[in-house]
């Protein structure tokens, strides 16, 4: 056995550990996306559709909103009815004053908005739909509905890798310590028998473990030197990249607006409020005579009590603008579209946005950078199907056989895609 | 062993003749080129130490730290009530008119967020047929002017609170009450409810009387019509049925009556294809050279004084009865008369005079012609020109004789732009009351006791009548932007109706002129067409036109014969030469100088002169040079007892002893901006009773100052280079390539096509769309609309004249024109033309030139040189054939301007924007108001990049997205740049090219594959800019 051997075994004893743990400090982890189910049923799926986009600013189906809970509709109500109702309330309510018509609006103190553009094949629709939802678990589970799964998925997940952390922290002090147990049973067993060993050997077994001399030894300083200039560097690295970057940036806003509630627990679609992004460039923040659809009836939230509507009814009333917090701020230079990518690329909200629908308060989810952005355009497969612009581009991707036909391949990481 | 050198070299003529400038600076090392000092003032100081540039440093790096570390809160305020309409981020379309004067264009107005930004063509309208000028183009800068009054004034410095109006109004009427002599003062008003709200007014006030007079005038063509066929109107003029056109000093394609309409159909005569072989022969006599005498296939330079007696000669040659008149001996004219008689119904005869004399000659050989019916239609009037230049004098007479008691200008500032108008600002002060609606504190308006502004047209409801039965709707698109009030309410509040002028046009359209049509659908076309016309018109505005005879169900032809022709005669007779002649003329970016606040049209380079910023006296070359004068001496002219002091400026063209002036210039605006150019108004001709623009008598001396010429072209001729392919007419029927010039690149393995001769491997392929476009060299008449309707859409920065000077002027597209030169001809073969080594001679254009306009841009070149030679890759190809430029990752090494062969990118020298210091006049970046006027979806370039023509690539994207959200590919023509949207004769066509049934593959591929050709083809550069040879037509 070798002086050098044995020595390389210390040093080794100590930095083995310390590597790795400053590595899996360093380390972040990645959040998964989840894919939400649908229905299989067309008309169910119709219906839903529909029933997002029209019924559930007012509507829940088996909780009272500003409207009544719908489950069971079809019991209570006939179905012609019902048709007759949504395509004209004040006709049923004023005119004809059906009884069960009439005690709801006693009830709820609000008529229907009238929905004549919804034929009678969607109204069917809606209904079956609504009959599908089958009505919540037992509040003993999660209590926020089908995507909380989602939500509940993810966390042990988190909660497992901060596991893995702590079982190797333990288990490296354990193999430190087994070590350390090794080598006074070694020495202590080399004592013993210190005649047959010879001079050098002799010395180095007598050696006291002087942690001073560890410390001045050159090997040392350097590698600590070094491995400090590369954390410093990482560190200014790591910060001046992330100059004018403002992922998680969640201020505060003048009212607080949780799209928790809107979103996550009362389903409202977002282009209901957000009407610009099915349309055009901005998905547009929603005007306040938006916001008095529902809350001229609505005056209480179940988070902020009454203040927070209050204030937002004294703005419209006033007719006083309210000054909102940008959260997302994309560079002037660089032009974005909101259609471009929910109507024509089909890419959900979330994917850019994060679990806006858990968000009592508004974080900006993605670094917004350009490599963000380019990175997903090197990932993503264009939404062709069925859509006959991109014909002669499949075609032509297709002669050339690459896979599927990503963004990149079609021009996507041209500079006046974004840049004009 | 070997002789001493004797010879001495010179650096340069300089160092020879010990010039004193010279060696003062021989022992500088490096002349500082860079004359940034001077123009900067002292806000850079004289060297910078280097302390001071480590105390820079150290603040610069600390800011730029202390910036960076907390990003700035920005604030996102929605609408508190949503417009139901408006979209964020989307823009929406509002049909309208467009209405200066009688100048008259159907557009459609595109808003963003409910600001008016960019104005297309309507092409809804037959009359202006979707095509816009550079005025109508420039009009939405007008609108966010702050120059432009903000609220009412009382006298010329008391400005008035909203709350104050009241008053103003009690006021105005009780002084109104109290005057027994009113007069209405306007110019040629188009609008049928406007003349209906006159009506009203003079219900009230019985005494008053519309006088309506023109800066442009036409009184000649309108009395010449009453005297002859008893109606005072303009007849509808149609050249594209028009075999022969001839035009005595009327340039229709560019200023005068109606140049859009008649621009589309003189063009219709000269495009050539496949399926069309014909075209047009037209012939201009003229003074200055103007845009239609630069389109014309025969030029014949004439002096003013002789324009009489050309028309009297032509007559006497067509025409039934003979003048006796000392007949021109020319042959031109000669020819003309044969081809007119030989086209009998197939040719118009046009003539710009307002000599009533003039126009009857006119009016009797297009009748003998048998024209009336085929290309002038007398039973369908414009209504375009209604100035009466008699009744304008008989006003200002009244006026010095105190006969008026109170006076409203309505839209007219006489006192600028009519030629007795110093003698009327002198008379005014004698009027009791004086009213003013204009929307600028102008020569007029100052003199007024009472002004109430009026809207700018895209703020305020209106309509117009350009033409008879023709009736188009103006409606607000922006809330005023000051506090303004519209003329008519004004009038019909001081008439005691307190209506507002929306009710009460939309009811006058209900009852007067729908007759039970759709308002909602005439709103929203902006058009209404009536189709049967009722024989008896009783309008207000038939009513108003007091001492007119209208009975335009009867025959236009039938003539009442009162012409007495020995008058005509003794006219023509009167004409006397002088030494020096004076045309007055409008420019088409100016005009009488209505929108002469707006930098836009002031940058425009004028078509012919490519001057910007001034104007000045145009003067010929030879008489230039036997006088000595250089462009740039200024020299004072003298004429009808007024003058103008202004730099000459040389110009092809020009009659000989001859030179003329543009009106329109020398606005005092309000006292905070520099007055650009003279007032040339003054100048002009009113002994005959009428406005006359034809000057004689004219002294010019010289003033020894110099005042160099903001041109952005100073090279005139193409050297016999082949950047314009020519032939004529009967080569091109010969053969459809005549004129096309193949080059043939020499090479070892003999001589090749230049695409053959490629640096790249392989070519990058287009597989879904190749953006290309064509320009027809034939179409295009140079007019310019283009190069502001690209400013607009593109947020292209003013840079004012000393910029232009050194050649800094940022238009992505400009309009190259080429003057021929006599040196040309002296090679007849095509190919062998081209190597003509005559350079100094061919470097000189002729005297009276052959002029050819083309539109140059980025050609988008697929093997572009720019993109090469960028060390940043800033510049780069796109897979759809376009040239992209990406404004933040150049950092200005102007490589790619250095290389590219077109010399159409442009470099940011200055901060343009929010630098209103040293940019006053890019008003449109540095005011609050003016920056309304930006694209939204374009970026606004910074100091130190390249910028260039994009292609309109927002509006590409845009109109992909359309496509991919309907889910079917992009349909030809709905994607088109702002040049082809705005040009007036669709000389620009956009398009795919990989789409075999677009406009721009038939025009290129199918209809005109002959023809086209590239600029520069042998440099292989392949540009997807292509142009069509020029054919004329000699």
């Amino acid at each position: 056995m070798s002086f050098l051997k044995i020595r390389s075994c210390f040093s080794l004893l100590i930095f083995v550990p310390t590597f790795i743990l400053f590595s899996v400090t360093v380390a972040s982890a990645q959040g998964d996306k989840a894919s939400a189910a649908s229905g299989n049923q067309e008309m169910i799926q119709r219906g839903e559709e529909l029933f997002k986009g029209n019924c559930t600013q007012c509507h829940a189906v088996h909780e009272k909103v500003v409207g009544p809970a719908l489950t069971g509709i079809t019991k209570r109500v006939p179905m012609a009815k019902i048709i007759k109702f949504v395509h004209n309330p004040a006709q049923l309510i004023s005119v004809e004053k059906d009884k069960y018509f009439v005690d709801l609006y006693n009830e709820y103190k609000i008529e229907m908005t009238a929905f004549p553009g919804l034929s009678d094949n969607d109204i069917k629709s809606i209904v079956a739909y609504i009959e599908s939802v089958p009505p919540p678990a037992p509040k003993s589970k999660a209590d926020t509905g089908g995507d909380s799964g989602e939500v509940a998925s993810s966390e042990p997940k988190k909660d497992y890798s901060e596991l893995i952390l702590v079982l190797t922290v333990i288990t490296l002090i354990l193999v430190a310590i087994t070590l350390l147990v090794f080598i006074t049973v070694i020495r202590k067993y080399l004592k013993d028998r210190e005649d047959t060993l010879a001079e050098e050997d002799k010395e180095l077994v007598n050696q006291k473990f002087d942690i001073n001399a560890v410390i001045r030894s050159k090997g040392f300083i350097i590698t600590v030197s070094v491995i400090f200039s590369m954390v410093a560097i990482r560190a200014c690295w790591v910060g001046l990249m992330s100059i004018g970057i403002e992922q998680n940036y969640a201020p505060k806003q003048p009212i607080p607006f949780s799209h928790k509630l809107h979103a996550g627990d009362l389903k409202i679609d977002c282009g209901y409020c957000h009407t610009g992004v099915y349309k055009g460039k901005q998905a547009n923040i929603p005007g306040v005579n938006i916001c008095m659809n529902c809350h001229s009836v609505v005056k209480e939230g179940p988070v902020y009590g009454k203040a927070a509507i209050a204030s937002l009814i004294d703005h419209y009333e006033k007719n006083k603008p309210i000054q909102w917090v940008r959260v997302h701020n994309l560079p002037d230079l660089a032009y974005f579209n909101h259609a471009q990518h929910t109507v024509v690329g089909g890419i959900e909200c979330k994917t850019c946005h994060g679990q806006i629908d858990t968000m009592q308060v508004v974080r900006q989810h993605a670094n917004l950078t350009m490599g963000w952005c380019i990175n997903c355009h090197r990932e993503t497969v264009v939404n062709a199907k069925g859509n006959a612009y991109y014909d002669r581009l499949l075609q032509f991707h297709e002669s050339k056989k690459k896979g599927d036909m990503k963004v990149e391949d079609i021009g996507g990481l041209e500079c006046s895609k974004c840049h004009y | 062993m070997s002789k001493e050198n004797t010879k001495i070299y010179w650096k340069g003529i300089e160092e020879l003749s010990g010039d004193p400038d010279f060696l003062k600076n021989a022992s500088n090392e490096f002349p500082e080129y860079v004359p940034l000092k001077e123009q900067q003032g002292d806000y850079i100081s004289e060297g910078t130490s280097r302390r001071d540039f480590l105390k820079m440093l150290g603040f610069g790096l600390g800011a730029v730290t202390l910036a960076a570390c907390e990003a700035p809160v920005k604030k996102a305020i929605p609408y508190l009530n949503k417009p139901e309409e408006i979209e964020p981020g989307i823009a929406n379309y509002y049909a309208s008119t467009y209405v200066d004067g009688g100048d008259f264009c159907s557009v459609l107005v595109k808003t963003r967020e409910g600001r008016p930004i960019k104005i297309e063509g309507n092409s809804l309208c037959p009359i202006s047929k979707g095509g816009t000028t550079a005025r109508v183009q420039a009009s939405v800068l007008s609108l966010y002017d702050s120059t432009r009054l903000q609220s009412f004034y009382k006298g010329k410095d008391k400005p008035l609170q909203p709350s104050e109006y009241d008053a103003f109004d009690t006021e105005i009427i009780n002084a109104l009450s109290l005057a027994s002599n009113i007069r209405i003062v306007s110019q040629t008003i188009l609008s049928p409810t406007t003349r209906a709200v006159i009506q009203k007014f003079k219900e009230k006030y019985t005494s008053t009387e519309h006088v309506v007079y023109d800066a442009s005038s036409a009184y000649g063509i309108l009395q010449a019509n009453k005297l002859m066929f008893g109606k005072y109107v303009i007849p509808s003029y149609d050249f594209s049925k028009a075999d022969v056109i001839v035009s005595f000093g009327a340039d229709f394609l560019g200023t005068w009556i109606s140049p859009v309409e008649y621009a589309r159909q003189y063009v219709s005569t000269r495009r050539l294809g496949k399926s069309k072989k014909t075209m047009s022969k037209h012939y201009q006599f003229e003074t200055n050279l103007s845009l239609t005498g630069s389109n014309a296939d025969i030029r014949v330079p004439i002096k003013p004084s002789e324009e009489a007696l050309y028309v009297a000669t032509l007559y006497n040659a067509i025409a039934a009865n003979k003048l006796n008149i000392e007949e021109k001996k020319n042959d031109v004219l000669k020819k003309v008369a044969d081809l007119l008689n030989a086209n009998k119904g197939r040719s118009i005869v046009v003539c710009g005079s307002n000599d009533v004399n003039v126009q009857l000659m006119i009016n009797e050989i297009n009748r003998a012609l048998g024209n009336y019916g085929t290309t002038i239609d007398l039973n369908q009037p414009s209504y375009q020109r209604q100035g009466d230049d008699e009744r304008m004098n008989k006003f200002i007479d009244e006026v010095k004789s105190k006969a008026v008691d109170a006076v409203i200008f309505y839209g007219a500032n006489p006192v600028y732009d009519h030629p007795r108008g110093a003698e009327l600002a002198e008379a005014l002060k004698s009027v009791k009351v004086k009213i003013s609606f204009n929307e600028r504190m102008d020569e007029t308006t100052s003199l007024c006791d009472y002004v109430a502004p009026d809207h700018h047209y895209l703020e305020s409801w209106g309509d117009a009548m350009p033409k008879k039965g023709i009736y188009t709707l103006m409606q607000p698109t922006i809330n005023p932007v000051y506090k303004s009030r519209s003329a008519q309410e004004s009038l019909l509040k001081w008439a005691g109706i307190n209506t507002d002028y929306y009710s009460f046009l939309s009811n006058y359209w209900k009852s007067s002129i729908l007759n039970g049509a759709s308002w909602e659908k005439s709103l929203h076309d902006g058009v209404f067409v009536k189709t049967s016309e009722p024989t008896n018109e009783n309008n207000a505005d038939k009513k108003d036109k007091n001492n007119q005879n209208n009975n335009d169900a009867s025959d236009s032809t039938k003539t009442i014969e009162s012409v007495d022709w020995s008058k005509v005669e003794e006219a023509i007779k009167v004409y006397k030469t002088s030494e020096w002649e004076l045309k007055l003329y409008e420019k088409v970016g100016i005009g009488w100088g209505s929108q002469a606040a707006n930098p836009w049209l002031q940058e425009l380079p004028d078509p012919i002169s490519k001057a910007t910023w001034d104007n000045y006296i145009a003067v010929n070359m030879v008489d230039a040079q036997n006088r000595g004068w250089k462009q740039g001496d200024v020299k004072k002219l003298t004429a009808n007892g007024a003058s103008v002091t202004l730099p000459i400026l040389i110009q092809p063209g020009q009659t000989r002893g001859t030179v003329s002036v543009a009106i329109g210039y020398g606005r005092v605006i309000d006292g905070k901006r520099k007055v650009i150019g003279e007032n040339a108004f003054k100048l002009a001709d009113t002994k005959g009773g009428y406005v006359s623009f034809n000057v004689t008598d004219v002294k010019i001396e010289d003033t020894g100052d110099f005042r160099q010429l903001a041109q952005t072209q100073t090279h005139h001729t193409i050297m016999s280079r082949p950047i314009i392919q020519d032939a004529t007419f009967e080569d091109y029927l010969k053969n459809p390539s005549a004129g096309r010039f193949i080059p043939m690149i020499t090479t070892p393995d003999g001589k090749k096509k230049p695409k053959e001769v490629s640096l790249w491997e392989k070519e990058h392929d287009k597989p879904n769309h190749l953006w290309q476009m064509s320009i027809d060299l034939n179409a295009c008449i140079g007019c310019g609309a283009c190069v502001i309707s690209c400013q607009a859409e593109n947020n292209v920065p003013v840079v004012g004249r000393d910029e232009v000077l050194r050649r800094r002027e940022m238009h992505w597209i400009r309009i190259d024109r080429y003057y021929s030169s006599d040196a040309d001809s002296k090679s007849k073969d095509p190919q062998e033309k081209y190597f003509n080594t005559n350079y100094n001679e061919m470097e000189i254009p002729a005297e009276y030139p052959q002029v050819t306009f083309m539109p140059m841009m980025c050609q988008h070149c697929n093997h572009a040189p720019c993109e090469t030679v960028c060390p940043v890759a800033a510049t780069t190809h796109s897979s759809e054939g376009l040239n992209q430029m990406a404004y933040n990752r150049c950092f200005g090494t102007r490589y790619c301007a250095n290389n590219c062969p077109y010399k159409v990118r442009r470099f940011n020298w200055f901060k343009y924007f929010d630098n209103r210091e040293r940019f006053p006049e890019n008003i449109a970046m540095n005011t609050d108001m003016g920056r309304m006027v930006l694209n939204p979806d374009v970026t606004v370039r910074s100091r130190g990049v390249m910028e260039k023509c994009s292609m309109c690539v927002q509006r590409i994207q845009e109109g992909k997205l359309k496509a991919k959200k309907e889910k079917r590919p992009v349909k030809d023509g709905e994607i088109k740049t702002a040049c082809m949207s705005a040009c007036p004769t669709q000389c620009i066509i956009f398009g795919d090219i990989n789409d075999k049934e677009s406009a721009v593959y038939q025009e290129k591929r199918v209809e005109n594959a002959e023809r086209v050709y590239a600029v520069l083809e042998e440099l292989n550069v392949q540009p997807n800019v292509e142009y069509l040879t020029k054919i004329r037509n000699i």
